[in-house]
């Protein structure tokens, strides 16, 4: 072997290990410590929730019209609902679609919105017009009627849901994404990288999207809190968790209507939803630092 | 750049007639009508009202009699959910309000959201960076049917500063595009801090700082028309939303606003209603998307019209 590659064994000893950009980037993140605390209480809830079946106090959908709404109690940690059902079991499964709708919508918007963004402002020209204007279309068909017309013809599915929500996540991030990358184009490294003959579909993959990462971090945490409201809207259309299932959304929707005799009702539901999205704020802050691939090795 | 610009609105000619076209049939498949209702019409009086809204004749004559209306008259048609009117009434009536309200909340997240967003970049990862971020996560926590009551409680009750709902003056319009405004804060300002990051450990801002240039003139001068790329790119698609109206904000501070058609329209089955507000949308999206890039390569000098 050493004689085949003589180079690599003469240098062996002297060249520091090279380290990815991933590396790098989890060494990072672990440095920082909101982010840490972020990410393990997103991961900490969203393996509760998973577990509600087991671990949750009662059952989501066990009514007890007898009890009724009541504040929080030793019995009921986080009251009941006007149907005498546990607040806690309803936040706990509610949070296992909304944290799943979350992370859909997070994941097709950061693999279908980078890629598409990326293709649209690299390539320019035609193909970005095209690509753009197809984005422009969909921005503005009324989705409503989309959502209706797909329950008339496939009925009540949560796939459906989730495949309604897939489709408009990630024009914003696409849209984004084609802006740093005509940006990023037209700087010397790409110059140097072309020169180089590299393929577009090379520079693409290797030289325009890690650049772009730190942005894509900090929107596609953005993204969830209104793919969550979303949700809730969708169920509220009939596409979506129906009764008497939850979501946190539609836990917050239904709150709202009695927030002044039973506060609790929306406080509780509420207090979850924002938890999950301070925490993941602070992931993707903590997320963009560490993909900065310009920022100083410290 | 007037070619870039000619060139767009030629492009939105597709984009608009696509978009008229399958948003027309799309309705056409819809399972009930406006005229729906619990009480049963008999079928004299309905085949009368389905024939003075032209429903009777076949799909595409009514598609081409629309199409024709509307590229030589700009007439939306008449509403099928209030009768009477049309489409272009109500939405005179009503657009410039939300448009209105929707650029004054625009203002405030702007003005918050840019201030927010470039101090907690300039110190980030301290106190100086956490509690503005935290203040700017708050407004999308905290949904609009919350803070729109909270803010006529503290300031229009107990401090009495502004009144608590209506649109006659200036001053009125203080609570509404706060409460309008806060959600759009959030983004703007965690996406002017990754920005300004971003710019902020270049070489060139290095250089600037090197020179001795002050931290207002490094930041203004230097880091913003970089750093707030994104934030121009997110504005695009963000304004065409905040102008049509929010219908919680509308609502609750009784503003004659353009939501209740735009979110109605599609409930209401209101057809010709239905096709007004999604042409509107969508011009507005072709408008504001153009307007971005303007800005964008404005703002950026290594960006140049691709044309």
């Amino acid at each position: 072997m050493s004689a085949e590659f003589p180079i690599v064994t003469q240098h062996a000893g002297e060249i520091e290990p090279g380290h990815s950009l991933w590396q790098d980037a989890w060494h990072r993140l672990r440095q920082n410590k909101l982010a840490v605390i972020g990410g393990v209480f997103v991961a900490i809830l969203s393996l509760i929730c998973l577990l509600a079946i087991v671990i949750a106090p009662g059952s989501y959908a066990k009514t007890n019209l007898a009890l009724g709404a009541t504040a929080p109690s030793s019995a009921h940690w986080l009251g009941t609902d006007i149907l005498g059902r546990d607040m806690l079991s309803r936040i706990l499964f509610g949070g296992c679609i909304s944290l799943s709708v979350g992370l859909a919508a997070t994941l097709v918007s950061v693999i279908i919105g980078v890629l598409y963004g990326a293709i649209s402002g690299y390539l320019g020209g035609r193909v970005d017009v095209i690509l753009m204007r197809i984005v422009d279309i969909i921005y503005s068909l009324p989705f409503v009627i989309f959502v209706i017309l797909i329950l008339v013809v496939f009925g009540k599915h949560i796939v459906l849901l989730f495949m309604a929500i897939g489709a408009v996540s990630w024009l914003d991030m696409a849209r984004i994404v084609r802006g740093q990358v005509m940006s990023l184009k037209r700087q010397e490294f790409v110059e140097a990288a072309v020169a180089l003959g590299l393929r577009k579909r090379q520079i693409i993959l290797r030289h325009m999207i890690p650049n772009v990462l730190g942005i894509v971090a900090i929107y596609a945490t953005l993204i969830v809190p209104s793919v969550m409201l979303l949700e809730a809207f969708l169920s509220f259309l009939g596409l979506g968790v129906q009764a008497p299932m939850s979501s946190w959304g539609t836990l917050i929707n239904d709150g709202r209507k009695t927030m002044e005799e039973y506060p609790w009702l929306l406080i509780y539901p509420s207090l979850f939803f924002s938890l999950t999205l301070f925490s993941l704020n602070f992931l993707g802050d903590g997320l963009r630092d560490a993909l900065d691939v310009r920022a100083s090795k410290d | 750049m007037l070619r870039f610009i000619f060139k767009r609105i030629l492009e939105a000619i597709p984009v608009l007639l696509i978009v008229a076209t399958v948003t027309f049939f799309l309705l056409h498949r819809m399972p009930g009508g406006p005229f729906d209702t619990e009480k049963a019409t008999t079928p004299e009086i309905k085949k009368q009202i389905e024939a003075y809204y032209g429903l009777d004749k076949p799909v595409t004559q009514q598609y081409f009699d629309y199409m024709k209306r509307l590229v030589l008259h700009g007439d939306l048609g008449p509403s099928q959910k209030y009768f009477g009117w049309s489409v272009n009434e109500l939405l005179a009536g009503s657009l410039p309000v939300s448009m209105e309200l929707g650029l004054e909340g625009l203002c405030f997240a702007l003005f918050f959201g840019l201030t927010a967003g470039v101090i907690a970049s300039l110190r980030k990862n301290t106190f100086g960076d956490y509690i503005p971020m935290s203040f700017a996560t708050l407004g999308i926590c905290i949904p609009s049917f919350v803070t729109g009551p909270l803010l006529i409680i503290v300031f229009g009750i107990l401090l009495g500063w502004f009144n608590t709902s209506g649109w006659f003056f200036p001053r009125d319009r203080v609570l509404p595009a706060m409460t309008l405004g806060l959600y759009y804060m959030a983004y703007i300002s965690r996406l002017t801090r990754g920005g300004m990051l971003e710019i902020l450990n270049q070489d060139f801002i290095r250089t600037a700082r090197a020179k001795g240039a002050s931290e207002w003139r490094v930041v203004w001068r230097h880091s913003l028309r970089g750093g707030l790329l994104s934030v121009v790119s997110f504005l695009g698609p963000a304004i065409s939303g905040i102008v049509t109206g929010s219908l919680v904000v509308e609502t609750i501070f009784d503003i004659p606003g353009a939501a209740r058609f735009f979110i109605g329209a599609a409930f209401n089955r209101d057809g010709p209603m239905l096709m007004g507000t999604t042409l509107v949308y969508a011009v507005l999206v072709v408008v504001m998307n153009l307007l971005a890039d303007i800005v964008q390569v404005w703002m950026n000098p290594r960006l140049r019209f691709d044309s």
